[in-house]
């Protein structure tokens, strides 16, 4: 695309650029601060914030309920989500059309109104532990990505190629995996990384699922800066722009960065 | 046989789905219209509080001008990024996309530095002798906006570049060539066939703002309350769940109200649809 641009656009461009870039330059000088109390510019440099989220075990044990929640949920919602992608573009005129709009619901439902639905009927009405109804809430919210992310790639998939394999004697489930699967990997990578991605920075989904002794970083990164204003949030929150980091440099290497833009 | 196949591969989603979010989702509004006391003495309840009343009226008024906000500025930095020369826009796409990924909490926490009493404002404020006092700048409308549109800047941005990028060159030549100035264009060319993606962005980004919780947790607090927040102090901190319970069937009705009846006016005034 040609064309000049007026200079003041680019100008009010350039200014958006660091309005959305400045806060988390501040975050990070913020870690960074020999202070009690979270200020910008740092007041020394230290990087023993850092060293005191370890020493949290709040932090320590959330940071791993975290984890396990984003790749547990991603996880089974890939499971999930390929042989339901599968279906609907391969079996695409034998299913009703209601049915892909059925997996993109947990988007178009408030997550904070599903988050207390969750909590009455599924950990309270249905008695499901703490951990397996936080397991539940999860894999709703990440599903859509799973579901839309692989249909995508998979709608572009010739399915010609299957039926080429299947007549010629490869069985179906192994001609899934080793001819379709393989066609849209970038497709099953994007919807990994999303999925992961919003799960672990979830808040209102966890906020009603989160019980004694079992809460999510984001969720105690809440309960934490609302009770003490000290450096180590801002460090916790650099972990996680790190974690951000190295993810777009996988996608990078994977498939490209634009990708994430489409 | 294909059909059988279909909806065996879709079982399992399709039954979480239905279990764990329409069961759930469901039993929670249908809890508000059987209270006991008629089918709608919950929302004569709602409505008839006037603090609640004030809360639904100022999560309307975040989420409006947050959404305005965004649509402002995110069409004209997408416009920049989408003329941008290539290796430029692939920098700026990524600039956007880095704040997108990185959470909520994070996000909004940044503007607790900013705009504390302590924060960077104040600070400079204080320093250069304009105020002698920092200034209450959380915990006030002002400050969740702020946030709000600092959060959803990115998300338009990213909708609208697909968007205008789409636009082909020949048309604005077209424009140009029968004399149409740069304004004129961007009026009478551009903006019109970038409206399907600003509606899609608009609803985007209010039905985001209008279900939210940590932005205006953090920086709206309970002076500042919203919907999102109203909802968790009734349900967990009051225990009222049938108060929570209407607090979210409002919350649906409005979600879908603005999905469904901005996707009629973009079915309308779609340029491109024959």
């Amino acid at each position: 695309m040609t064309g000049r641009l007026h200079p003041g656009l680019i100008a009010f461009a350039v200014a958006v650029y660091i309005f959305l870039m400045g806060p988390l330059v501040i975050v990070i000088g913020a870690s960074l601060s020999d202070t009690t109390y979270l200020t910008f510019p740092p007041q020394g440099l230290t990087l023993r914030w850092f060293e005191r989220i370890f020493e949290m075990s709040a932090f320590r044990r959330t940071m791993i309920t975290s984890f396990q929640m984003a790749t547990l949920s991603t996880l089974l919602a890939l499971l999930i989500g390929i042989p339901a992608a599968y279906a609907l573009n391969r079996f695409r005129i034998a299913l009703p059309s209601w049915l892909s709009t059925l997996f993109v619901l947990p988007v178009l439902v408030p997550e904070i109104v599903l988050g207390f639905s969750l909590l009455r009927s599924v950990q309270v009405g249905a008695g499901v532990p703490v951990f397996w109804a936080l397991l539940i809430g999860h894999t709703l919210i990440v599903l859509p990505y799973a579901v839309r992310v692989v249909s995508a790639a998979l709608a572009s998939f010739d399915f010609s190629i299957e039926e080429a394999a299947i007549s010629l004697g490869s069985p179906p489930v192994k001609t899934f995996f080793t001819i379709v699967l393989p066609n849209v990997q970038a497709g099953v990578i994007a919807a990994f990384i999303l999925a992961f991605i919003t799960s672990i920075n979830d808040v209102s989904v966890s906020l009603f699922l989160t019980g004694p002794g079992i809460s999510t970083l984001p969720i105690q990164i809440l309960a934490h800066v609302e009770q003490f204003f000290d450096p180590v949030v801002a460090s916790v929150s650099v972990l996680l722009m790190v974690l951000t980091v190295a993810v777009m440099a996988v996608v990078e290497r994977t498939l490209g960065l634009t990708f994430l833009a489409k | 046989m294909k059909r059988l196949a279909g909806w065996t591969m879709s079982a399992p989603a399709t039954l979480l789905v239905a279990l764990c979010l329409i069961v759930p989702v469901t039993a929670t509004i249908a809890a508000t219209f059987v209270t006991g006391q008629g089918p709608f003495a919950a929302y004569a309840a709602f409505f008839g509080s006037g603090f609640r009343r004030a809360v639904l009226i100022r999560t309307l008024e975040i989420a409006g001008a947050t959404t305005i906000l965004s649509l402002l500025i995110g069409f004209l930095t997408a416009y920049v990024v989408s003329r941008a020369p290539p290796r430029w826009r692939s920098i700026l796409i990524i600039m956007a996309v880095f704040p997108l990924l990185t959470g909520v909490v994070v996000r909004s926490f940044a503007w607790l530095i900013i705009l504390g009493r302590n924060g960077i404002v104040n600070n400079t404020l204080v320093g250069l002798g304009i105020t002698a006092e920092p200034l209450p700048m959380i915990y006030t409308q002002g400050s969740v906006i702020v946030a709000m549109v600092y959060l959803f800047v990115p998300l338009m941005v990213l909708t609208l570049v697909g968007v205008l990028e789409n636009i082909p060159d020949d048309v604005i030549q077209a424009a140009q060539s029968l004399g149409a100035g740069p304004f004129a264009t961007f009026r009478e060319v551009i903006f019109p066939l970038a409206v399907p993606g600003l509606i899609v962005g608009a609803v985007l980004v209010f039905t985001g703002s209008f279900t939210s919780y940590a932005t205006p947790q953090l920086l709206g607090g309970e002076r500042q309350m919203v919907m999102g927040t109203l909802l968790h102090q009734r349900a967990m901190v009051a225990f009222d769940w049938p108060g929570a319970a209407t607090i979210s069937a409002i919350m649906v009705a409005v979600t879908l109200a603005v999905v469904l009846g901005m996707t009629r006016v973009a079915k309308r005034l779609n340029p491109m649809a024959t």
